[in-house]
């Protein structure tokens, strides 16, 4: 065990910086950009934690991991503990130490990170660390699963929410069953985010970890389709959680849209990420090498997908959005790697039409610049068009990122399946039963798009829940 | 994984593969679709529905070789497996007793017809039914059709079988001696429908097409089928297969349908090429020629 210093100390040691494959050759390959921290830098790193008495971080956890409690035993050099500390509330420690917005939530609050130098505990690369290191060394240990109850659960879809209550419910002793729509279980994890920010041998573990806990996965099984959620209930399940996700992509709606080349986010990440079109012809799907691409959207999910141009091959990849960098929802750790890569963004434009050859495929954009004006209903500026500033893009591939939409399939083949304005399911916080008994949601069918954590954390509410009612309502 | 039952050439080119699958079966209705991948490497691909054996669980498949996928289908002997089969995908056809349906099928859309003819006449309808091929060897499923239609006309485009011509020719005789149709279906190659559709606009007799653009998922997730229909864009996934032949954007359609031209040739090349290619030689003659 490593001796505790001096808090002055402490404070003196520099914010460990994560090893990462250098651009230049990234953009070349999809391996995983940031290497992780080595052993040694995983400990000088967790010496630098305050044990703050009121855990500041802990509160920005939006599922309470346990923070200081597995950095300490990092410090006693016990990264399996260190790493089931942080399964006791958060079941993908290992997706979310790669995705999370740590700098929005847990190393915001740390201590070490206010005034104008700070830097907080690099918390996310010490997550990841715990989560590889139990992994790559085959220390991952079934918990200990609790006598079976004779009660039966549904889990509608395999993304982090799903898995999440899935994990829970099995350990208290369900007998938990996932559908998937798509062939492989994960979700947005295997579909929408790329290889290079979540290789997809992380996610397929996660998975195997649930199936070994005695989770069955159903893939290829499209619940609404195949059998409703009242055909479950028939079926002999006491229980469902919905978690489908945001699945049915916005498009612009201007002239031109349906030309060839340009793609929603969800069809060129899929292509690209669930079906390996990088791969083509070893995989057999494949996928639009644009030279000049142009992804409109400042998320998250523009960065992935203009990050996924340059590796196939982009001598220009763009970035489009009618707001300034600052409106930008993207981490800021995807917006440096993009602009480290070479992107080049194009802020404070939009497109307005896009133009065709003769054989239907996109071949430029126009756009207008906006500027921005009066704050709107989301609190930022609203981008206004500047008259008479529109201007042509040569572009050959474009990938619409502007969000999504949730897809109806379940609420329509649901009734009494109560419903907001955009299609969401509608849910008790406290509990995330939907209007129907027995009924649970959680993740981006319920907040639209959101993030990894905030659906986990979704499932993490829904799984006491769920218990809760089995337990006490359901006779067996 | 899905057992293959079954999986025969029933024509120079044409293979029907049946596909054990009780669950997908037994919710299954006419019109609607699947999505199978051949094996880990395959890709998605929408095949329409050409045949549901309720009692046994087994649907049937028709299709055409016509790249990689298709070919690579006919190498899955009877007794293996697909890697995948979901569905069903799509909004079933709208069915109705409209006194007179017709069906027109075109080259591999005979196929999916046929359980849309056979729910058309569990309601009721009186069937006529068109179908056609480019040529006799090409034909299948006349018998089938035979059984349940009020009338079969049969054609083929170079008159080595039946009447000597396109589909659209023999509707459009029956619409010019005043038969009263409720309601055209017409499934086939896109000219086929497109001609088709044309025809009917002019005798205002309301048609359905059913169409095939690629898609990724099939749910609706990634938009990769969309479809202008009256000037409005859908998603063939969810909100078809079926549409209003006479507000259907068929150039569109073309269009991308062609999108992957390159890629294709160039992963049906490297098929070929691979040692132990197991495709039949005859497809292989017919597929690339010389």
């Amino acid at each position: 065990m490593i001796e505790k210093i001096d808090k002055k100390e402490r404070m003196k040691i520099p914010r460990q910086v994560m090893p990462q494959q250098d651009p230049k050759e990234r953009i070349h390959n999809f391996k995983e950009v940031p290497f992780g921290l080595s052993e040694e830098q995983a400990l000088v790193e967790a010496a630098r934690c305050l044990e703050c008495k009121n855990q500041p971080c802990v509160a920005g956890c939006p599922v309470e991991v346990d923070i200081p409690g597995f950095i300490d035993l990092i410090l006693q050099k016990d990264y399996a503990a260190a790493a089931r500390k942080i399964k006791e509330t958060n079941s993908l420690p290992a997706v979310c130490g790669r995705v999370c917005p740590q700098e929005e939530q847990c190393e915001m609050k740390c201590v070490l990170g206010k005034g104008k130098k700070g830097k907080p505990v690099a918390i996310g690369y010490l997550e990841r660390f715990v989560a590889d290191y139990e992994r790559d060394n085959n220390l991952v240990e079934l918990p200990k699963i609790a006598p079976s109850t004779g009660r039966k659960v549904a889990v509608v879809g395999s993304g982090p929410a799903g898995l999440t209550v899935a994990g829970d419910l099995v350990k208290l002793g369900h007998d938990v069953t996932i559908f998937e729509a798509l062939h492989k279980p994960g979700g947005v994890l295997v579909y929408g985010i790329p290889e290079f920010r979540l290789p997809k041998a992380v996610v397929q573990a996660e998975c195997d970890f649930l199936a070994r806990m005695g989770v069955k996965f159903e893939n290829s099984t499209i619940v609404g389709k195949m059998d409703t959620i009242d055909e479950l209930f028939e079926n002999g399940y006491d229980a469902i959680f919905i978690g489908t996700g945001a699945g049915l992509p916005n498009f612009m709606g201007i002239p031109g849209e349906n030309l060839i080349g340009i793609y929603s986010a969800n069809e060129y990440l899929t292509r690209s990420n669930l079906m390996r079109a990088f791969e083509f012809p070893d995989y057999d799907t494949p996928i639009i090498h644009g030279k000049n691409v142009a992804v409109l959207g400042g998320g998250n999910t523009a960065m992935d997908s203009v990050r996924t141009a340059l590796r196939l091959g982009a001598d220009n990849a763009y970035i489009v959005y009618r707001r300034s960098e600052v409106e930008m929802p993207a981490r800021i750790e995807e917006i440096h790697h993009a602009k480290e890569e070479g992107v080049q963004f194009h802020m404070l434009t939009n497109p307005v039409k896009f133009i065709g050859d003769d054989d239907g495929k996109v071949k430029a954009m126009e756009c207008i610049k906006m500027q921005l004006g009066e704050p709107d209903a989301s609190g930022r500026r609203r981008p206004v068009p500047i008259k008479g500033s529109n201007f042509t893009m040569e572009v050959d591939l474009v990938v619409v990122a502007i969000g999504n939409s949730s897809n109806p399939l379940i609420q329509k083949t649901t009734p009494g399946l109560e419903v907001n304005k955009w299609g969401n399911i509608v849910v008790d916080e406290k509990t995330m039963q939907t209007s129907r008994k027995a009924v649970y949601a959680g993740g981006d069918i319920v907040t639209g798009g959101a993030t990894v954590i905030l659906a986990a954390g979704a499932g993490k509410i829904a799984a006491r829940a769920m218990h809760k009612y089995l337990m006490e309502e359901v006779k067996k | 994984m899905p057992k293959v039952l079954d999986n025969v050439q029933i024509g120079p080119l044409n293979w029907k593969m049946k596909v054990e699958i009780p669950r997908l079966v037994a919710k299954a209705k006419a019109g609607q679709f699947v999505i199978i991948r051949v094996n880990e490497h395959g890709e998605r691909v929408p095949m329409s529905i050409a045949g549901l054996d309720k009692k046994n669980g087994v649907l049937t498949i028709i299709y055409q070789v016509v790249g990689k996928t298709s070919a690579l289908m006919t190498t899955v002997p009877a007794g293996g497996q697909l890697s995948d089969c979901v569905g069903p995908l799509g909004v079933p056809s709208h069915i109705e007793n409209w006194g007179t349906a017709c069906l027109v099928g075109g080259g591999i859309g005979i196929a999916p017809i046929y359980p849309i003819a056979q729910a058309y006449k569990e309601a009721g309808n009186k069937l006529i039914t068109i179908i056609g091929a480019r040529s006799k060897d090409i034909l299948f499923y006349e018998d089938e059709h035979r059984a349940i239609a009020d009338e079969l006309y049969v054609c083929t485009d170079d008159g080595t079988y039946g009447h000597h011509g396109f589909v659209s020719d023999v509707l459009k005789k029956l619409l010019d001696n005043g038969v009263k149709i409720g309601m055209i279906m017409a499934i086939g190659p896109l000219p086929m429908m497109r001609v088709v559709s044309n025809l009917t606009k002019k005798y205002n007799v309301p048609t359905w097409v059913s169409l095939n653009p690629l898609m990724v998922d099939g749910t609706g997730m990634c938009g990769g089928c969309r479809v202008s229909v009256g000037g409005e864009t859908k998603f063939a996934c969810v909100d078809g297969p079926d549409f209003d032949g006479h507000k259907v954007d068929f150039d569109l359609l073309n269009k991308r349908l062609l999108a992957y031209k390159e890629q294709e040739k160039i992963a049906m090349n490297r098929f070929l090429k691979e040692p132990g290619c197991k495709l039949a030689e005859s497809v292989k003659k017919f597929t690339y020629p010389g």
